[in-house]
């Protein structure tokens, strides 16, 4: 399945400087980084399930939020870009 | 649908792969910013020389399963990592009784060949549609040689001679060649050669078949197959005999037409290839960048699968057959049968 994961989190702390990298390392191991704190994820059932939970456990419910949108089918297939190129086609090839 | 897991090919010298919590960086010193990969998008990794994986990554891979294959600039197969040993003493003990057993050996090897020479067919079949004049007539005589050989096989009385026919009709096959190629003049095709390769088709079916063994081997170490007891091929020290085996079905459909198609539509050119002193012949780096990732696009390409009734792409193609390989060894299926596409 196709998910774009967008997060804010409260850096005015120190702890809250930890829990951002935290979310952005979570995310970096399920997807790709399209923008500052966007993520574009290509994945499997149980992968998701498994970010959910992953993401519950070190974000502070009350000044953070994170939004999981789950896309159609190859949505990502199909996006508008302007600007800055992406850097990876989540779906293509991957050749060094 | 199900996503599928990607391989990661990694053939840039210099180019450096590190564990970095979930996730690979790959490092080039030329290159700036951070560029980090998901693991867990990733089932196996090819690396070709001149690259460098950490061992944190090699141990982290061996850890979860997921297999590296090293492989030359030209595609040969050097070394493979992968994890513990799987449990599956039961599968691997009826791999080899069925090995020992020269009539089940035999009817194994008769399907792998027929599934080859099958599929052979179906290539030259399938361009003859496409052409005409003295082409046509060339490609549609081979197909006929090829149905011929195709009955050799029922007077085949040992695995032995069952390679025997499979060389005689991998010859014919191969003498087709230059009707494939529409740019035959440019390419000139000669039959197969390899080590070294001495034209650009040969230097590249080398390099594809390198491709499917990676992904044939893996699939069979997947299911808990031994890759080095094979039924067609005799058992060698050092010999991947099953992977080769489980390889004959894939190559015309999997590998040559992809080599075919690339040439034929100047997708590859001269300049991708290199020739070497020794009379052989080499891609260049750009040039197998370019096949690597027609390979990785090409393997999600759907093919029909008869028996399973249903789609499946060409990257599970492998592991589909191998499944089936070894629910015939267990006994739940009574004969094995190759992928064959109509």
């Amino acid at each position: 399945m196709d998910l774009l994961v967008t997060y804010d989190v409260e850096t005015v702390t120190p702890q809250g400087q930890r829990r951002l990298r935290a979310v952005a390392k979570i995310c970096e191991a399920y997807g790709h980084r399209v923008q500052k704190s966007v993520f574009e994820i290509v994945c499997r059932d149980p992968d998701k399930v498994r970010l959910v939970a992953e993401l519950q456990a070190v974000i502070d419910p009350v000044r953070d939020s994170v939004r999981i949108y789950r896309l159609p089918a190859s949505a990502l297939d199909d996006v508008e870009h302007l600007g800055k190129p992406r850097a990876v086609d989540p779906r293509g090839p991957f050749v060094i | 649908m199900t996503e599928l897991l990607n391989t990661l090919y990694v053939q840039t010298p210099g180019t450096s792969l590190h564990l970095d919590g979930d996730t690979v960086r790959v490092f080039h010193p030329d290159q700036t910013g951070r560029r980090l990969l998901p693991l867990v998008r990733i089932d196996h990794f090819v690396v070709f020389g001149g690259v460098n994986v950490t061992d944190d990554l090699i141990l982290r891979c061996a850890d979860d399963g997921r297999s590296i294959s090293w492989l030359t600039g030209n595609g040969r197969f050097r070394a493979r990592t992968v994890g513990p040993t799987t449990g599956n003493p039961l599968l691997r003990q009826a791999q080899h009784r069925v090995a020992d057993s020269v009539e089940q050996r035999l009817q194994i090897a008769v399907a792998m060949v027929a599934g080859k020479i099958h599929n052979s067919r179906q290539v030259l079949l399938r361009t003859a549609r496409d052409t005409s004049g003295h082409r046509q007539v060339a490609l549609r005589a081979s197909a006929e040689l090829l149905a011929e050989r195709l009955g050799l096989l029922g007077t085949a009385a040992s695995a032995n001679e069952v390679l025997g026919v499979e060389g005689i009709a991998a010859r014919d096959y191969f003498a087709a060649m230059p009707y494939l190629l529409t740019e035959s003049k440019e390419w000139k095709a000669s039959g197969r050669n390899k080590r070294p390769p001495t034209d650009p088709l040969n230097c590249l079916l080398s390099f594809l078949y390198g491709m499917l063994r990676v992904a044939v081997q893996g699939a069979l170490e997947q299911v808990g197959l031994d890759p080095y007891i094979g039924f067609l091929h005799g058992v060698r020290s050092g010999k991947p005999s099953l992977a080769l085996d489980l390889m004959e079905e894939f190559r015309p459909l999997l590998a040559d037409r992809l080599a075919l198609t690339l040439l034929n539509r100047r997708e590859l050119t001269r300049d991708d290839f290199e020739a070497l002193p020794n009379g052989g012949y080499r891609l260049t780096d750009g040039g197998r960048k370019s096949v690597l990732g027609a390979w990785q696009q090409s393997r999600q390409r759907s093919w029909q699968h008869v028996q399973l009734g249903r789609e499946v792409p060409g990257a599970l193609l492998p592991l589909v057959q191998a499944r089936l390989l070894a629910r015939h060894l267990r006994g739940d299926l009574v004969a094995y049968q190759p992928w064959m596409v109509s």
